[in-house]
């Protein structure tokens, strides 16, 4: 006898059930579809956002002071490579393309982290994005790496993991430079002022202005708010700027001694809003970069397609 | 701008060590089963030393639905007389 199928009430308290358990979600179970386009937005803004990544430190690689620095580089940029291949494949088990999803990277529209909107200026930058970005990206990350949707947290749980290692050596970068000349010193201490603001803005608006913030906590999707995330992450770097004899850039900084926890400032969200509407200094460039690659490397597509197609033929022959 | 290609979706399993079972570790995209092997090993082995990669196209994989699972899987834990603990031989130096 067939049984009368379970209306949509019935399969969302379900399903919200396994999320309180602690269940994980995976590709083929019922999900409400706000939870599946909410994912595809969140993974496939992360996987353009490693991609894109590639770019600012790319044009270090060339540039590099030595060897070790050439190879730790270009093992880096090359991670982002795959950490974007990791997520793309995670969101596309909801359903959605990866033709579709490098197309809206391509033509634009697909928005990634802002934090690339920014250009590398010196060698310090490109030791900062890997002390400050990454270690963001690891706080970010090590909670989506318990996210309640089974692919993202796997996908996430490879990438802590290799992540690990950008952010340190970002950081010897940087305390390389910050107990070197007078000079090497100062670009170390442009670079954070630099990127210090920008790196708090990635944890994205303050919670009384985030969108989506509490329905991805119900979720589980996001353990933690954004504001706590940055709050986090202020902590773990204070000290670490301290011990390099770098001054955080914010005079409104203090340590709460009642709540044992570092405070910031003030942030300036005007400027945020203005750099995720794509006027970040090299917004169109970085599509303009994304978009001659795809194009160079069309015949390499191409080309394994054809090598394919003969040997299917060749395997029909008797 | 051409369409960008539309390659094959395949599984990736790792062996970490000798005697280890394979475990899946994600997917990848591939025109054929060679490539599909060198995108594996670029995308899953840039750090850790591992014995062996599978590749299998996804589509060739028949796998469980979600809503058959309690159909499939119920009688597992029902069936106590398949475990070692349902058994208790006879000890008559030891009062149960």
């Amino acid at each position: 006898m067939a049984e009368p199928s379970p209306s949509d009430d019935d399969r969302e308290r379900r399903f919200l059930e396994r999320i309180d358990a602690g269940e994980k979600i995976e590709p083929g179970d019922w999900m409400p579809d706000a939870y599946r386009r909410q994912l595809v937005r969140m993974i496939s803004q992360h996987a353009h956002s490693e991609v894109v990544g590639m770019l600012p430190e790319g044009n270090w690689i060339t540039r590099a002071p030595s060897l070790k620095r050439k190879i730790g580089m270009l093992t880096k940029v090359q991670d982002e490579g795959g950490h974007g291949l990791y997520l793309y494949a995670a969101a596309e088990t909801l359903g959605v393309s990866r033709e579709e999803l490098v197309a809206a990277l391509l033509s634009g529209e697909a928005k990634y982290s802002s934090i690339f909107n920014y250009p590398t200026l010196t060698w310090a930058d490109a030791g900062t994005i890997g002390w400050l970005v990454d270690q963001a990206a690891i706080v970010n990350q090590t909670l989506l790496a318990r996210a309640s949707y089974g692919p993202y947290a796997r996908a996430m749980q490879r990438i802590c993991a290799e992540e690990r290692f950008h952010e340190r050596q970002g950081y010897e970068i940087v305390s390389a430079l910050a107990e070197g000349t007078p000079a090497q010193k100062q670009m170390a201490q442009d670079s954070l002022e630099r990127w210090w603001w920008p790196t708090l803005m990635m944890f994205g608006p303050p919670d009384t202005e985030s969108r989506h913030s509490e329905q991805l906590l119900r979720w589980k999707v996001k353990q933690l708010s954004n504001d706590a995330q940055r709050n986090w992450f202020v902590n773990l770097l204070v000290p670490q700027a301290d011990a390099i004899g770098l001054r955080i850039p914010d005079p409104a900084l203090r340590y709460d001694g009642e709540a044992k926890q570092w405070r910031h400032g003030p942030i300036d969200w005007q400027e945020f809003r203005t750099v995720l509407a794509g006027g970040g200094p090299c917004a169109r460039d970085r599509v303009r970069v994304r978009r001659e690659v795809q194009q160079r490397g069309a015949w390499v597509r191409e080309a394994a397609e054809a090598h394919a197609a003969k040997h299917r033929t060749a395997e029909l022959q008797p | 701008m051409s369409a960008p290609t539309e390659f094959t979706l395949w599984e990736v399993f790792v062996q970490e060590k000798s005697g280890a079972p394979h475990t899946h570790v994600g997917s990848i995209h591939a025109a054929d089963a060679e490539l599909a092997l060198q995108n594996a090993r670029d995308t899953f082995a840039r750090r850790d030393k591992l014995v062996s990669i599978w590749v299998v196209e996804a589509e060739r994989i028949v796998a469980s639905r979600p809503e058959d699972a309690a159909g499939l899987f119920e009688p597992g834990p029902a069936k106590v007389y398949r475990h070692p603990r349902f058994y208790r031989p006879a000890n008559p130096k030891q009062k149960r």
